[in-house]
This record gives C-alpha cells, structure tokens and sequence, in this order.
C-alpha cells in the first residue's frame, strides 16, 4: 500500500460514460500506484479504460457524458479528485504533466512552437520574455530537436511527427514535473522514430528523476522500459507485478494470452495464439469477472462472481483465484455479484 | 455445495452478455427520441401533412366540404369563432362547422377553408421544388464526384456550342441558318460515332488533332456552373423569373427548384469523392461489378444522409421562398389561396382584422419550425461525430 | 502567391462573364415583352414602339443586343426604359440608400451572434444554449414580413413613432437637428433589426457548431493539461481556430448588400437597391435588372476574392 515512496495512487477509481439510454463503465475500480522515479506502465486492449484511468488523473474527463462514480487518487498525500478546478489547474502541467498520442493533433496549429511551449511555462512560474525564451531553446535541446532557435517560429504542420512529439515531451517538460503521463507517445510514430521517442523518455527520466506513467497496448515496449506493470482488461486491473514477474510468470489467463499471441522466434512456423471471442461492450459488461466468457480455463462461479486480487508473491498479484498455484479457489476468493451495466444505471 | 469442488470444467459453455440486437433504425431512433424539439418537429410535420392532405380533398371538387372561395359579402371581416348570421345568408353559404373557426377575410371567405386550401399549396411547394433540387443536385454532384476526371473533349464542346445556339437561332425566329446549323453538327455527330467505332484515332488528320483534346474535366465544369449560379442573388433571381413567367404555382415549384440544386450538389460531390477513396467501393470494384451498381448499390446509401438532412430544411425553405413570393404578388393567381397571399391581403386590415395577418403567419413559422427542427434533429442523429458529444 | 491571384481573378472573370450571359438569356427568352415595347400596349404607337426597338436595338439579333448591352453597361451609357435616366447614377444613388440599413444589420449581426454562439458552445445543453437554440430556430422559420408587421405594430402602439420609410413625411420643414436624427435612427432601426434577425440566427449557429467542433480536437486537451485556466482555453486556444473560417465570411457578406432586402425594403418603402430591383421587376425594366444581376455578380465574385485572400492571411497552414 501507499508509502512514503509514493507518488500517486490511485484507489477502487470508477468511470462512467453516460450516453443517453446506456452507461458504459469505463473504468470500473482500478487501483495502481506510481513510486517515485519510477516507470510503470499500463497495458492493455483499446478500450479497456488505459486513457480514461489517465485522462482522470487530470481531471480532463468531459464531464456532461462522463463521470468519475467512486474512488479517491492521492497525489502527494492529496486527492485530486476533492480538489476544486482552480487547485487542479496548478497540478495540471506543473506537477503532472500528460503527453498525448497523436502529436499532430494535439498541437495547436495557429501558434508557433515557441507560444505554446511558453505558455506551458508561463502559467505556472513567473519569468521574464528574455529567460522565457532561453528556457524554450533549452527543453528543445533537452529533448533533441536540431537548431532549435530556429524552430522556435515553426508552427506545429511545418515538423515531422517525431519532432511534433518531442515538441509535446519538451511542453511536458516545462515545469519540472513530478509525474509524466505518457498516453501511447509512440503509437503513432514510424518504427524507428518509436525507439527514438522511446530512448528519449527513459534518458530523460534517468536525468530528471521523474516517475513515467507509460500507457501501451504495445508489449514490447513494455518490455523496454518498465518497471512494474499493470495489465487491464475492460476497465479493471487483472494483473500486477514487475516486468520480469509479468513476462516470465504470467498468472492470469489474460495476461498468458497476450503473451502467448506475441510472435516470437520460438514459435517461428507455428499458428499464433489468439484469444477466443471479443473485449466485451463496456455499458454490458459479463457478470462475474469480464475475462470469464473468453478464458480458457473459466469454471461456473466465474460467470457469478467477481474475483479478488489474488496475491503471488512479491507484491505479483492477479485476479485470478482459478489459477491460484496449489490451491482451489473459495468462497473468500470472490467478491460481491457486479450486476450488468445496463441495470446499474 | 462447495463452490471448490466443481472444479475445472473445460468444456462449460459460458454465455456471452451480448449488447441488445438492435436494427440501424431502432439505434437511430434511440438517438433521435432524445431531442425533444425534433420529435416535435416531427409531429407536427405529420399533422401538417395530414391537414394537407385532408385540406385538398374537403376544398376541391365540385361541392367542397369547404369552399375557400364563396364570399359572402355581408359577413366580411368576422373575426375567429364568430357565428354566421343566418338570417342573411342562403342555405348552403353556411360554413359546414356552424361557425367560423379562423374568422373571414374582406370578402367575407372562410379563412379555415382558405388556410387548409393552402395548407396543400405549402406543402407541394416545398415538396416539389425540394425534389427537383434534390434530384439535380444529386445528379451533377455524383457525376461530378464520380466520373468528375473524366475530360470532355474540344470537339464535344463545340458540338454543345454549336447546337446550343443552332437551337436558339431556330427558336429566335432566324429558323434557316438555325437549321443549317443544326443538320451540320448533326451530320458531324455521325460522322464521328462512325469513324470511331470504326478505326478509331487513326483515322483522324493531325490537324484535327487539337480537337480531340482534352478540354476541361466534368468536375471542373459542373463546379463552375456551380459557382455561375451562385453568383445570382437567389430570391432577386427567382423573383425575376417567376415574375417574367406566367403566373402559376408549377412555375414556382420549378424556379425555386432549379435555383437551390447547388448545395445539395456540393456536398453529394464531396461525398462521392471521399467514398470513391474507400476500400470497400475498391473491394466492390475488384469483384466486378458496374459503375450503377456501385453508384446506387453501395454510394448512393452512404451518400444520402446529408442529402436528406438538407432536403428537410430546403422544404423550409421553400415553403418561405413561395410566402415571400405570394406576399410579394408574384405567387399563385388569386381566386388560389396560399398563406402567403392570404397574409398579403390581411395586411391592408392589420388593426381591424389581424387575424388575417397573424393567422397565416403563425401557420407559416410553425410549419416552417417543425422543418427546421426535425431537419436539425436528423443532422445531428446522422453525424456520428457529434452524437459521441451529446 | 501572385500566381494564385492572378488564376483567381481570371477564373472569377470568365466566370462572371458566364453569369452575363445566362442573365442576359433568362430576361430576353423568357414570355413576354417590356410594356414600352410591347407592340399589344395600347399607350403606345407602332411608330413609338418602333422607335424604342430601334433605340435600344431591339430589332438586332439576341447576340449583337447582347454586345451593344454591355458595351453601354461599361461605358456608363446604359439608361432605363422606364425613365430614361443612366442607371448606373441610379444604382448609385439607390446603394447609398441601402447602405446605413447594409451596415446596421451587419453590426447588429456580427456583434450579437458572436457572443451567442460562443457561449452556447461553452455551456452546450443548458439551458442557455437550450433557449439559444430554440430561439435561433424561431427567427430563422419565422417570415420576415410577417415578423416585420408584428413589430411594426408592436412599436407603433408601444412607441407611437412612425416607422415607414427613410423618416417621416415632412420633417425637414422646421424640425430641430437633433429631432430629424432621431427620426431617422427610428427609421433605420427597424428595418435594419429585421434584415439582422436571419442572419443573428444562422451565424450563431454556425459560431456554435464551429467551436464545438474546435471544443473535441486534441490540442484543446493538451491546453487544458497544461493548466490553463478554462477562459483562456475557451478565448485563446479555441476561438482562434474556430474563427478561422470567420474571416472568410467577411468577404462574403458583401452580396448581402442586394440580396435579401428587397421584401424589407419594399414593407418599408425603403428607396435601396432591393426596392429599385423590385420595381424593375414590375416595370420589365430590362436595363436595371441586368445591372443589378450584374452588379450583385461581381460583388459575389470579389467577395469569395477576398475571403480566399483573408483565409491565406490568416491560417498559417497555407503558404504559397
């Protein structure tokens, strides 16, 4: 549980879209948390409630179709969720700081690079024109970007996508955060430029002592630079654990079929794996754990019940008790019926 | 029983919560049920055609139910729900419900039987131009958008020159060098549908090579007829037309018909060029099948939402360009009545009779209303982009 | 970029050179003759009718009428039939009239439906953008001459000021300055409201739907990531690119200028430039409808000119 180590954890978080005659359940009671310096990534399908959980964070949810229906995120001991608009707006790209996915769109296109990096800085300390300038050139150095006084008066069209994305690191950047959310910075980018992002992220986290809280669906990358993960599945976590505990010693039977459908050169000339049937819709949701209707080894009380987190060893924890090692799962190992989404609300 | 001793089950068959199974129609109506305003738009769009359709058959024949042009002069000005004074007044000028539910205008006609006649003029109006424009628009714009690189050739020009203004020779009276014309470019037309299906390019001289050339592509040409026609002020233009044309409600159906094809033919255009780039018509294409089946099989569905949504408030619109019109005298003759040349002639009693100019006006804005609710209603059930938002 | 104005003007040209000729075509096919020389009016002579035909070259095909046409439209020679004034000085004289109502309305226009718009959008589905919408649906169905009778009556019983025409009948004689100013502010009020309400509807929508749509980009996220406050995401990130196509509007509302006047004006018996067509109308007047047909084209063709141009201004993403 929470430490001093802690940087910010998020506790039982439940998002709501409300669409008219539906309500989807975005997210529906996650708990992670981040320490500092640290990287940890959150993997999973899309749709499974990775950006939603983030975008929280933030408190950037729009709020007529969404809302957050429970749960408590502690920042530095705060919960960001009681703050009011005015004390969230001083977190937000001060203390943390979110990178998006698409780097073309998420700029603005009628200012220059120099703008919107400045403003990133302006609103949270109070410099002078000259020092604010210098402060540009340097991030965009920091981040890699050639001559970059020259390409302070570029409008955001006139890059290329891996400088569009160190342009949203750079901004990221701007205020020394505690916490970067990164929401898939690469999927977007060539395979190459990938890397390089990627490199970039883990140097800067290395020299800045910053936590990176990295959103994928990519295993690979996860691979690459995390240091623990949390593997989501239709808005819940089903699995935590260091990479090495997730890779080598998968417990639940979504995370083994995740691995199991990677392509890798032992497996060279034989069918993938793939995992049967769908990622359920989030407003009808299967009772009992949402994994059940596709999962290989599922036995009747998993289309009943809702699985408790199941611990391995080591803080490697599943929520899975069917595949409990040495043991068959209880009645202690379930928790309340989760009623279908469509009778919720 | 412990849950436990169940145990593995490999085989059990656990069944999947499945989303409810609902047909486009009953997801759209989902949507559509939540805009309040655009399902009473579309109810009043129903009763409106109903009273339109009712209107006709107890306004017209030889003894209407009611009759919009009796004047009874003696009864002139009686203002809504007043009773007729049986006394002065012969059998069956009577108005069929005992009293008159609208009032009577300066002649002393029923105005309730003025406004259900009416009532048909609106709706015609708008429905008629509305499918003409409609229908243009959809025409030049999936020409535009489908076989839009086509290249007309200089010669094609020519002949469409040519007999263009062989035509308009013959038809201002000069009927000689018309027809000379006329039977020249024919003759001409011949003559290349011959040596094309014949030997093809090889037969041409070189110097009549410049006239196989391409000269101008479909697209750009419907595009700037596009644009010739929206240079004209469009009420200033229909105005001039109808008013140099005789008098009559098919006059105006079609003149504002053939003035507003031009945004219907915009975007059915930049529509059918979108989904011409789109594997699915591609997948079609490789299987074989023709350029109308693509067309009106698999575009023309994907096509017609906007199409639609913009008929809905052309109908609106219309139904206000033909008000304005018969306000201005330039409508339907007068023993017709429309609303807007009911409202016409109210406006000279304004302080002593303003049911004639409230009544016909207030019947215009609602119906016009409904139109432009229900048509919004259907832009924003048909724009996925917009109903993530709402 | 002068390659793109150059291409542009002379499109615009053979474009309106198009425009002339199908004008010219819709008045002279059509049923019917102009009275003056209509050879069945009984106020005139065969030797009258004859004359006029000869003057105005009536009796020349439909292409050489065309040439002599335009070639007195340029010159400035071009006179009415109806009373044989120039009616370029008369579509002067006519434009000056109908441009305080123009520029009225247009401020009435541009300054209301901003503010509207935008503010439906921040606050979209409350009930301020609820009764904005429903309001904007009201004036755009609602007929202008039915709206303007109901005002009329409205401020005559209300204010018991006289409302038709430029200003009252007689006023120059002896009335103080400021009494005539109020009079024609009066005067102009109305009509310039009514020629406002259309367009306060539509381009409020418009603002609405555009910042909506500038609302859901990405880049309006990452500001909000960034920490800015609400007003300066919604002032500075949003309405800067959702004005953006604003600016070409400008260009073009200047058609505006004809184009839907002529029932106001005529309810006013207001002399502008919708009045004078209307009138040509009734007159067959030849000469005036093809000149405000014509005049109406290039104001249209210079319009699009300049919103093209304004657009290349403004949005860095187009450079040339």
């Amino acid at each position: 549980m929470a430490n001093n180590n802690t940087l910010i954890s998020v506790q039982d978080l439940k998002v709501y879209f409300r669409t008219g005659h539906e309500c989807a359940r975005a997210v529906d009671g996650i708990s992670f948390e981040v320490r500092k310096e640290e990287t940890v990534c959150l993997v999973g399908e899309s749709g499974c409630g990775k950006t939603v959980s983030a975008l929280s964070i933030l408190g950037l949810i729009p709020t007529p179709p969404g809302e957050i229906a429970g749960g408590r995120i502690l920042f530095q001991g705060k919960n960001l969720l009681e703050l009011d608009e005015e004390d969230m707006q001083k977190i937000r790209g001060n203390r943390i700081a979110m990178v998006f996915q698409e780097p073309l769109t998420s700029l603005n296109p009628v200012f220059t690079i120099e703008d919107q990096i400045g403003e990133a800085i302006c609103i949270h300390k109070n410099i002078g024109a000259v020092e604010l300038r210098d402060r540009c050139i340097k991030l965009l150095k920091d981040v890699g970007i050639p001559s970059p006084v020259q390409r302070l008066k570029d409008y955001p069209h006139q890059l290329s996508g891996g400088q569009r994305q160190r342009v949203m690191i750079a901004m990221a950047l701007a205020c020394d955060p505690d916490l970067i959310i990164a929401d898939e910075p690469t999927t977007a980018l060539d395979v190459t430029v990938q890397a390089q992002i990627l490199q970039l992220l883990k140097s800067i986290q290395k020299t800045r002592s910053m936590s990176v809280l990295y959103i994928t669906h990519d295993l690979g990358v996860v691979a690459n630079i995390a240091d623990r993960v949390y593997v989501m599945y239709s808005g819940i976590v089903t699995e935590q654990g260091n990479t090495a505990q997730i890779f080598h010693d998968a417990r639940h039977p979504y995370t083994q079929g995740l691995l199991a459908s990677l392509p890798s050169r032992s497996k060279r000339g034989k069918r993938l794996y793939s995992i049967p049937g769908t990622v359920p819709n989030p407003a009808y949701k299967p009772a009992g754990c949402p994994f059940h209707p596709r999962c290989p080894h599922a036995i009747p009380i998993c289309g009943k019940e809702y699985p408790k987190m199941c611990d391995y060893s080591q803080a490697h924890l599943a929520r899975c008790p069917v595949l409990f090692k040495n043991k068959k799962p209880g009645p202690k190992d379930y928790a309340l019926v989760i009623p279908r989404g469509d009778l919720l609300c | 029983m412990n849950i436990a001793e169940k145990g593995f089950n490999e085989d059990f068959q656990f069944e999947t919560p499945l989303v409810p199974k609902r047909t486009r129609l009953q997801e759209f109506w989902l949507v559509f049920k939540q805009n309040r305003l655009a399902i009473l738009g579309l109810f009043i769009f129903i009763l409106f055609f109903c009273c339109a359709i009712m209107g006709l058959f107890m306004t017209s024949g030889p003894d209407p139910l009611f009759d919009p042009a009796m004047i009874r002069l003696q009864e002139k000005l009686r203002p809504p729900l007043a009773k007729p004074n049986l006394d002065s007044l012969r059998h069956e000028e009577i108005p069929c419900l005992g009293f008159y539910l609208m009032g009577t205008d300066d002649l002393g006609r029923d105005v309730f039987a003025r406004m259900l006649q009416g009532a048909w003029v609106s709706l015609t109006v708008g429905f008629v131009a509305v499918g003409i424009s409609v229908l243009i628009g959809i025409f030049m714009g999936g020409i535009a958008g489908y076989f839009g690189q086509h290249h007309i050739r200089v010669d094609h020009v020519l002949v469409t020159f040519l007999l263009i203004s062989g035509a308009g020779l013959v038809m201002a009276h000069s009927i000689r060098f018309g027809a000379a014309l006329l039977c020249l470019t024919l003759a001409y037309i011949f003559y290349s549908f011959f040596t094309q299906n014949r030997s093809g390019e090889k037969s041409v001289p070189s110097w009549a090579k410049v006239f196989r050339k391409n000269a101008v592509s479909v697209d750009t040409m419907i595009m700037r007829i596009v644009d010739i026609m929206l240079c004209f002020p469009s009420f200033f233009l229909i105005l001039t037309v109808v008013a140099l044309l005789p008098a009559s409600i098919y006059n105006i159906m079609i003149v504002i018909g053939l003035t507003s094809w031009m945004g219907t033919t915009r975007f059915v255009r930049a529509e059918f060029l979108s989904l011409r780039e789109q594997d699915f018509v591609a997948a079609v294409k490789t299987l074989g099948a023709g350029n109308f089946r693509i067309i009106f099989r698999h575009m023309m569905p994907n096509a017609i939402a906007p199409v639609l949504v913009s008929a809905t408030i052309g109908i609106a619109t219309a139904i206000l360009t033909e008000a304005g019109l018969s306000f201005l005298g330039f409508g339907v003759p007068p023993p017709h009545a429309t609303w807007g040349n009911i409202l016409s002639d109210g406006k000279n009693f304004i302080f002593d009779a303003p049911w004639l100019t409230f009544i016909p006006g207030i019947a215009i804005l609602i119906v016009v209303l409904s139109f432009n609710l229900f048509g919004e209603g259907l832009r924003d059930v048909l724009n996925p982009k917009l109903r993530e938002r709402h | 970029m002068i390659s793109f104005i150059g291409r542009s003007v002379i499109q615009k040209i053979i474009t309106l050179f198009f425009v002339s000729i199908v004008s010219f075509l819709i008045i002279h096919i059509a049923p019917g003759k102009p009275s003056q020389v209509d050879p069945m009016n009984p106020k005139f002579t065969p030797e009258v009718v004859e004359r006029f035909q000869k003057e105005f070259h009536l009796d020349k095909p439909l292409h050489v009428q065309y040439l002599y046409f335009y070639k007195d439209l340029f010159t400035g020679e071009t006179v009415s039939w109806k009373d044989n004034q120039s009616v370029l000085k008369k579509i002067w004289e006519r434009f000056l009239n109908s441009l305080p109502l123009f520029i009225v309305g247009t401020i009435i226009t541009w300054t209301l439906s901003f503010p509207i718009g935008i503010r439906s959008a921040i606050f979209r589905g409350q009930l301020y953008d609820r009764s904005a919408t429903f309001l904007s649906y009201l004036l755009i169905s609602i007929p202008g001459f039915f709206f303007a009778y109901v005002l009329i009556i409205f401020v005559v019983n209300q204010f018991h000021v006289p409302v038709i025409g430029m200003e009252t009948f007689g006023i120059g004689d002896g009335a103080s300055l400021p009494h005539i100013f109020m009079d024609r502010i009066w005067h102009l009020l109305l009509p310039s409201m009514l020629g406002a309400t259309g367009g306060i509807a539509v381009l409020s929508r418009y603002v609405r739907s555009q910042m909506l749509e500038v609302e859901g980009q990405d880049y309006i996220r990452t500001a909000r990531a960034k920490g800015l406050p609400p007003e300066q995401v919604h002032y500075k990130h949003a309405l800067r690119n959702a004005l953006l196509p604003f600016v070409t509007m400008f260009g073009l509302i200047l058609p505006g200028l004809i184009g839907g006047s002529v029932i106001i004006e005529s309810i006013f018996s207001w002399p502008g430039m919708g009045r004078m067509a209307y009138e040509a109308i009734l007159a067959r007047d030849y000469p005036v409808i093809l000149t405000v047909n014509f005049v109406s084209a290039v104001l249209v063709l210079a319009g699009t000119f300049i919103s093209d141009l304004l657009y290349l201004i403004v949005d860095p993403r187009i450079r040339l």
